[in-house]
C-alpha cells in the first residue's frame, strides 16, 4: 500500500479507511503525481495571480497590517469571499503578527489555516453496497458537470467490479440522454432512459425498480440542471425524491450537489437551497483544472460543513480525484 | 444575506448631520461599503479597485442636492458610474460581411454556448435571416446531436454531422454549405475549453483563421466568480472577442462577472440568457444589471414580469366586477391563478429593493405556493352555485368540501373567512374605482390578516 501514500494519508483521517471490503475511496489515480502535476501546470500556465502575488508580497518582510490586508485581498481573488478571507487572515495575524516571515512560510501558514477548515469535510463517498442498490442522486445548476461526474464515478466503481446502473433523469435538455448513454457505453454500465420530454420522476421510479430487481450495487441518477431560484423546477426535483422514497424509504442514500469551481459567491445560495429542498449530503467540485481555484469551498465548509467527496480535474473518465484538504489548501495559496 | 447598498450607505451617513459638499472622509467611508457590495457581487478585485478610485474622484467635493441624503447621492454616483462602465445598451450583432456572416461561439465548459447558439438562431430567424448551425464540439458526448436538435426546434438549418471530422474541417464544410445554399448567417458552436489549455486554444484560433468570423462571442455564466477577469482576458488575447453573452441571468446571482469581463476586454455585453427556452435571450440593459450588482433590486424586470404574466382580459374583467363591488369565490380562484402564474412569491420579493429581510420573514411565515394550491383545491371542490354564492355553504356542505379537497373543516372555514375579508376589501376598492385598483395593485387585493393562510401578516 505504499504506493497509495498520498491517498492513504487523506483517507487515513476518516473512519472509512479501515472499513472491511476495501471501501471505495473515490477514484484512485493512475499515478499519484498526475493531479498535482495538472494543478501545478494550470497554475504555472495561468498568470498565477495568487502565487505571484504572494511571492511579490513577502520576500522577507514583517507581517504587519498592510501585509495582512494584501493577504486578505489575495484570498478574495480566490473566491473565498470577503468574510471568510477576513477571518482566515485574522486568525493568521493572531499567531504570527509582527514576525519577519518569508513567502513560503506565509504560504504554508495560510495553507494550514485553510486546511484546518477543510479537513473535517474531506470525506470520500462511501457507498454501502449491501443496499442493492445504493442510490446516488446527482443534482446541480445547469452546466456544472453532473453528467460528466456521473460518467467518472461510474467508471471508478465499474473498475472495482461493481454493477452500476445509470438513470438518465435529465429528460429536459436536448441530447442529455444521449450524453449519458455515451458514458454508459464507455464504462459498460446500462443506462435507463426515456425520450426527452418524458416525466423524470416516472423514469426514476422504473430505474430504481430495475436496479432492485437486478440487485445492482449502485444506481446513479442524473437530473436536469436547474437554477435554485426556480421553484417549479425545484419542486420537480422534490417529486423525484418522493418517488424514490416510495420504493425505498432509506433512499436516496447520497444526494450529491455538483458545483463548478468557477462559481463565485452564488455557491452559497446554491448549497442553501438545494440542501433545504432535497437534503444534499455531499459536494463535488468540478473544473478545478482551470485557473479558478474554487475558494468558495472554504466558506461553504465553514458555513454548511457538508462533506466534499471529490473534485473534477478534466474531461476524461479518470479525471476525478478524492478531495484532499491539505492539497487543495496548498494549491489555493500557490504552494505545490 | 446581502444587504442592499442603499441600506448600508444610509447607516454610514446616518451619523452625518451636516449638509453641503461631500468630504473626502465621508466618501472614503462610504466607498468601503461600495467595495464590499461589489466584491460580494463577484466583481473581480482589480476591477473593484479601479472602479472605487473613479467614483471617489467624482464624489469628493460633490454638492449634495437638498432633496436627497448623502447616502442616496453616493448611490447615484456609483450607479451612474456603473452604467457607464457596463457600456451602452442594445449593441446589435454586426453582420456586415459577404454572406454567410460567421458567428463563432467560445467559452468554458458548461457556460451555455450550445443553448445560446440555438437562441441566437431563433433571434436571427425573426430578423428573416437564413441561419445554419454547426457544432464543432467533437469532445463532449452528444454535443453535436444537442445542437442538431436545437436547430430543429428553432427551425433553422443544421450542418449534417460527420463522425470523426475535426473542428477546422467542420468549419470549412459549414462555410461551404453556407455559401452554396445561400445562408445569411453561419453560427459555429465550439467545444467548451479552458483558457489555459494551449492545445484547444490553438485549435479555436485555427478555426477563427479559417472562418473569419464577424462576431466572436464569449459565452460566460453570470455566476462566475473572480476568475471572470482571467478567462475573459485570456479568451480575448488568444481568440479575439467581439462581444459577451452573459448566461443564467435568470438565476439569483448578482452578476458582478459582467462588470469584470467588460472592464478587462472593453467588449460590449450583447445579450443576456434569461432561461432554458429558445426565446429566452434578451438584449443587454446596463441599468438593470447595475441595480442588481448593487443589490438594489430589479424593479423594471419585476414590472415586466408582472405585465407578461397577468392575463389582461382577466384583469379587466375582475376590475369591472370590483368596480361594482362584486367578488365571489370564482374571482378569488382567478386571483390565486394570476399570482401563481407570476411565479414564486419569494422570487418576486427578491426582485424588490430592500425586500431581502422580507423574504426571510416570509420563509418563517411558511407562505409557500403549496398553501395556495390547497386553497385552490378547496374552491374547486365547491359547486358552481356555491362559488357564486358562498353564503350557501353551511355545515354539511363544508364537510363535503373538506372531504373533496382533502383538508380539514377548519381549513375550509379559514378560506371562507379569508374570502370574506377579501370581499370586504373589494367593496372598498370598488368605491375607489379603477384608479384605486391601479394604485393599490395586487397588494391591495391581499387580505388584511390571513395572507395566504400563513398566519403572519404578509406585507406591511
Amino acid at each position: 500500500m505504499s504506493k497509495k501514500g498520498f491517498f492513504g494519508r487523506l483517507l487515513g483521517g476518516g473512519a472509512a479507511a479501515d472499513a472491511e471490503p476495501a471501501p471505495a475511496p473515490v477514484p484512485a489515480p493512475e499515478t499519484e503525481a498526475s493531479w498535482f502535476a495538472r494543478m501545478k501546470g494550470g497554475l504555472s500556465k495561468s498568470s498565477s495571480r495568487l502565487t505571484q502575488g504572494l511571492t511579490d508580497l513577502f520576500t522577507k518582510r514583517k507581517l504587519d497590517d498592510e501585509a495582512l490586508e494584501e493577504l486578505e485581498e489575495l484570498l478574495i481573488t480566490a473566491d473565498l469571499g470577503v468574510a471568510t478571507a477576513g477571518r482566515v487572515t485574522r486568525r493568521l495575524a493572531k499567531s504570527r503578527f509582527g514576525e519577519d516571515i518569508d513567502a513560503d512560510e506565509i504560504k504554508a501558514a495560510l495553507a494550514e489555516e485553510i486546511t484546518a477548515i477543510l479537513a473535517p469535510v474531506a470525506r470520500p463517498l462511501a457507498p454501502d453496497f449491501s443496499r442493492k442498490p445504493h442510490v446516488v442522486l446527482v443534482v446541480g445548476v445547469n452546466g456544472s458537470g453532473k453528467t460528466t461526474t456521473i460518467g467518472k464515478l461510474a467508471k471508478h466503481y465499474r473498475d472495482q467490479g461493481r454493477t452500476v446502473l445509470l438513470a438518465a433523469g435529465d429528460t429536459f435538455r436536448a441530447a442529455a440522454v444521449e450524453q449519458l448513454k455515451v458514458w454508459g457505453e464507455r464504462t459498460g454500465c446500462p443506462v435507463i432512459a426515456r425520450d426527452t420530454g418524458a416525466d423524470a420522476a416516472g423514469l426514476v421510479f422504473d430505474a430504481l425498480a430495475q436496479a432492485q430487481a437486478e440487485g445492482a450495487d449502485l444506481l446513479f441518477i442524473d437530473t436536469a440542471g436547474r437554477l435554485q431560484n426556480k421553484t417549479d423546477l425545484m419542486d420537480e426535483l422534490k417529486k423525484v425524491v418522493r418517488v424514490i422514497k416510495k420504493n425505498d424509504e432509506s433512499a436516496p442514500h447520497d444526494v450529491l450537489l455538483v458545483l463548478d469551481a468557477t462559481v463565485g459567491q452564488n455557491a452559497h445560495s446554491q448549497v442553501e437551497v438545494f440542501k433545504e429542498m432535497v437534503s444534499v449530503t455531499g459536494l463535488v467540485l468540478t473544473k478545478l483544472d482551470g485557473t479558478a481555484r474554487g475558494g468558495v469551498l472554504v466558506a461553504l465548509a465553514e458555513k454548511f460543513g457538508l462533506p466534499v467527496h471529490a473534485i473534477g480535474v478534466g474531461e476524461q473518465a479518470g479525471d476525478l480525484r478524492p478531495f484532499a484538504a491539505a492539497g487543495f489548501a496548498r494549491s489555493l495559496v500557490g504552494l505545490e | 444575506m446581502f444587504e442592499s447598498l442603499s441600506d448600508r450607505l444610509s447607516k454610514v451617513f446616518a451619523k452625518l448631520t451636516g449638509r453641503g459638499a461631500l468630504s473626502e472622509a465621508d466618501v472614503t467611508e462610504a466607498l468601503r461599503e461600495v467595495r464590499l457590495a461589489l466584491l460580494e457581487a463577484d466583481v473581480a478585485l482589480s476591477v473593484v479597485k479601479d472602479f472605487v478610485a473613479r467614483v471617489k474622484e467624482r464624489a469628493v467635493g460633490q454638492e449634495v442636492v437638498k432633496s436627497v441624503s448623502p447616502g442616496q447621492m453616493v448611490v447615484k454616483i456609483v450607479h451612474d458610474e456603473l452604467i457607464a462602465t457596463l457600456g451602452a445598451e442594445g449593441v446589435e450583432l454586426n453582420l456586415a460581411a459577404v454572406p454567410p456572416a460567421v458567428i463563432l461561439m467560445v467559452g468554458l465548459q458548461g457556460s451555455g454556448k450550445t443553448t445560446t447558439s440555438g437562441k441566437l438562431a431563433v433571434r436571427l430567424k425573426k430578423d428573416r435571416k437564413k441561419v445554419l448551425l454547426a457544432s464543432l464540439d467533437v469532445y463532449r458526448p452528444a454535443a453535436q446531436q444537442q445542437l442538431e436538435i436545437l436547430a430543429r426546434q428553432a427551425e433553422v438549418g443544421a450542418l449534417p454531422i460527420v463522425m470523426g471530422e475535426m473542428p477546422v474541417a467542420i468549419a470549412r464544410r459549414a462555410l461551404d454549405v453556407g455559401r452554396k445554399e445561400g445562408y445569411d448567417v453561419v453560427v459555429l458552436d465550439t467545444a467548451g475549453r479552458l483558457h489555459i489549455d494551449a492545445e484547444l486554444m490553438a485549435e479555436v484560433a485555427a478555426v477563427r483563421d479559417v472562418a473569419k468570423p464577424v462576431e466572436t462571442l464569449l459565452v460566460a455564466d453570470a455566476m462566475t466568480g473572480q476568475d471572470a477577469v482571467t478567462l475573459a482576458r485570456e479568451f480575448n488575447e488568444k481568440v479575439g472577442v467581439t462581444g459577451i453573452v452573459l448566461t443564467r441571468v435568470d438565476g439569483d446571482s448578482r452578476g458582478g462577472a459582467a462588470l469584470s469581463m467588460r472592464a478587462v476586454t472593453g467588449r460590449p455585453i450583447k445579450f443576456l440568457g434569461m432561461g432554458e427556452k429558445l426565446d429566452a435571450l434578451e438584449p443587454f440593459h446596463p441599468d438593470r444589471l447595475a441595480g442588481r450588482i448593487l443589490g438594489m433590486g430589479d424593479v423594471v424586470s419585476l414590472v415586466e414580469k408582472a405585465m407578461e404574466t397577468v392575463d389582461q382580459d382577466e384583469a379587466e374583467r375582475l376590475a369591472k366586477r370590483m368596480e361594482k363591488g362584486k367578488f365571489d369565490l370564482n374571482d378569488m380562484l382567478s386571483q390565486f391563478r394570476q399570482v401563481e402564474k407570476m411565479g414564486d412569491l419569494k422570487g418576486i420579493l427578491g426582485m424588490l429593493p430592500g425586500m431581502g429581510k422580507m423574504a426571510d420573514q416570509l420563509k418563517d411565515a411558511k407562505i409557500d405556493n403549496k398553501v395556495m394550491g390547497r386553497q385552490k383545491a378547496i374552491i374547486l371542490s365547491m359547486t358552481p352555485g356555491e362559488r357564486r354564492n358562498p353564503d350557501l355553504i353551511k355545515a354539511s356542505r363544508k364537510k363535503r368540501i373538506a372531504a373533496g379537497s382533502g383538508v380539514s373543516i377548519q381549513d375550509v372555514n379559514k378560506l371562507l373567512k379569508q374570502y370574506q375579508q377579501m370581499a370586504d376589501m373589494m367593496k372598498k376598492v370598488g368605491k375607489l374605482g379603477q384608479k384605486g385598483l391601479m394604485r393599490h395593485g395586487l397588494g391591495g387585493l391581499m387580505p388584511p390578516g390571513g395572507g395566504f393562510g400563513g398566519g403572519k401578516r404578509f406585507g406591511r
